[in-house]
């Protein structure tokens, strides 16, 4: 751990800009900036990945790092920055982590067999009931930041996992390969070396999107019907 | 059990199914140890019959034990691979913002009783197979009521149970409600089944405080 004292912080500025002017300080004075992960800045990437005070994405809710503002700290704090920790997300270097666990789940069944010759069948053919479709569009909305791995005491990556198996199983174009996928995709889960879900809920409050426990326990159905079914 | 610990979702389920089982005998456990409060004879009886049909002695007695095992056992396990899942800890971590201090120390509940259930063994298992199977003692239908008012006649004893028992309620409250939700039921009728089992989580351990306190109170005069 580093302390750093920075005077001028702003109210308005975001949690991110915060970082810029140290970074330019820092910069100035011929010293190493403080590396960290940022992109869109508008809470739609899911780069931002800070544990600020021991929270993931900081103290406000249903936000990412780059949405928190310095006006939800008081003039004079003390603000204690760490990386995600988890063993499946090593640190890079300073605030950064690797992520690629997450996309290697993804990898291992995040996806839905299409024919892309001949005559595909438009996906809007296919009626929908519009419960399913908001549910599958929630789970959907996952932006992949880690936050539920972040604030998990056991650094359970479930959450994640059970909204992109969801965001399939809801849907009949993902009926086809649904056991499969959640198979696929737990086993690469367990793999990475997360830990296990013991229901906190946690990662459900952490979660800048808003992703429901519903998940992991669909998830959890999928998973028991596709090992019963072999 | 390397079957049983292949996936985080097998370990889990295996969790919930032995956890709802010991949650049933708990409830079958407390319906018989009530009635020593309100009816001494009924429970001589029910007790003669748990400690002499074959069904429950041979059969029900080892799966309870094995119950019991199997869900310490994974919740060592889980409890080991979730430790090393966060190698490096976080200087800062603010774990009650986003969840309750029960269901986060799940592994001190358990501990507790864990251990009271090593005394109770003590108590009342190991007494009955040295009275049965080592001193060959007869058969006495009347002796239990005696026996458990006289356990809970020390203040220590009757301490250690009820200090039990809330932990025990604590244990369930978190433990009951997770259950389902490792099943994989999550649905309209979540908030109806998370509100029986906080019900049962309060209830049933008080009932066992009640008659510890009871007996302790009450002792019999010869």
């Amino acid at each position: 751990m580093v302390d750093y004292d920075l005077n001028g912080v702003e109210e308005d500025m975001s949690f991110l800009e915060m970082l810029d002017v140290l970074n330019e300080e820092l910069v100035a004075k011929g010293e190493e900036p403080v590396e960290f992960d940022h992109d869109c800045r508008e809470g739609i990437c899911g780069t931002c990945s800070l544990m600020i005070n021991g929270q993931p994405h900081g103290p406000d809710s249903r936000i990412t790092v780059c949405q928190l503002h310095m006006r939800s700290f008081n003039d004079g704090d003390s603000i204690v920055i760490e990386p995600f920790r988890a063993k499946a997300f090593p640190v890079i270097k300073d605030l950064i982590v690797d992520r690629t666990a997450f996309d290697r789940i993804q990898q291992a069944g995040g996806y839905i067999s299409v024919n892309t010759s001949g005559r595909p069948v438009d996906a809007n053919a296919i009626p929908i009931e519009k419960d399913m479709a908001d549910k599958s569009f929630n789970a959907a909305t996952c932006i992949g930041c880690g936050a539920c791995v972040a604030a998990c005491k056991n650094a359970s990556a479930m959450l994640f996992t059970s909204a992109k198996v969801s965001q399939f199983a809801l849907l009949p174009q993902g009926q086809v390969e649904a056991a499969e996928r959640v198979q696929n995709m737990v086993r690469q889960m367990d793999l990475e070396g997360f830990g296990n879900c013991t229901n906190t809920g946690a990662c459900e409050v952490e979660c800048p999107k808003g992703i429901s426990l519903e998940n992991i326990a669909r998830m959890n159905r999928e998973y028991l019907s596709a090992s019963v079914k072999g | 059990m390397s079957g049983l610990t292949k996936s985080s979702i097998a370990r889990k389920v295996v969790m919930a199914l032995s956890g709802f089982f010991l949650v049933f005998f708990l409830a079958q456990h407390f319906t018989i140890n009530f009635t020593s409060v309100i009816a001494p004879d009924t429970f001589n009886e029910w007790s003669h019959f748990m400690g002499y049909n074959p069904l429950v002695q041979y059969i029900l007695q080892p799966i309870l034990i094995a119950g019991v095992i199997i869900h310490f056992v994974m919740g060592f396990v889980l409890e080991l691979q979730n430790n090393r899942a966060r190698g490096v800890k976080y200087v800062k971590f603010k774990g009650s913002a986003n969840a309750s201090w029960v269901s986060r120390n799940m592994i001190i509940s358990g501990l507790v009783v864990l251990a009271f259930l090593a005394l109770h063994f003590y108590d009342f298992w190991v007494h009955e197979m040295a009275y049965k199977y080592i001193e060959f003692k007869p058969q006495d239908p009347t002796r239990y009521h005696a026996e458990t008012v006289e356990k809970f006649a020390p203040m220590w004893r009757t301490v250690i149970y009820v200090v039990s028992f809330v932990l025990l309620a604590l244990h369930l409250w978190h433990g009951f409600a997770s259950a389902f939700q490792s099943m994989g039921v999550n649905n309209k009728y979540t908030p109806s089944i998370k509100a029986f089992t906080k019900v049962f989580a309060v209830v049933i351990p008080l009932g066992f405080v009640f008659i510890a306190l009871y007996h302790h109170f009450n002792p019999l005069t010869h």
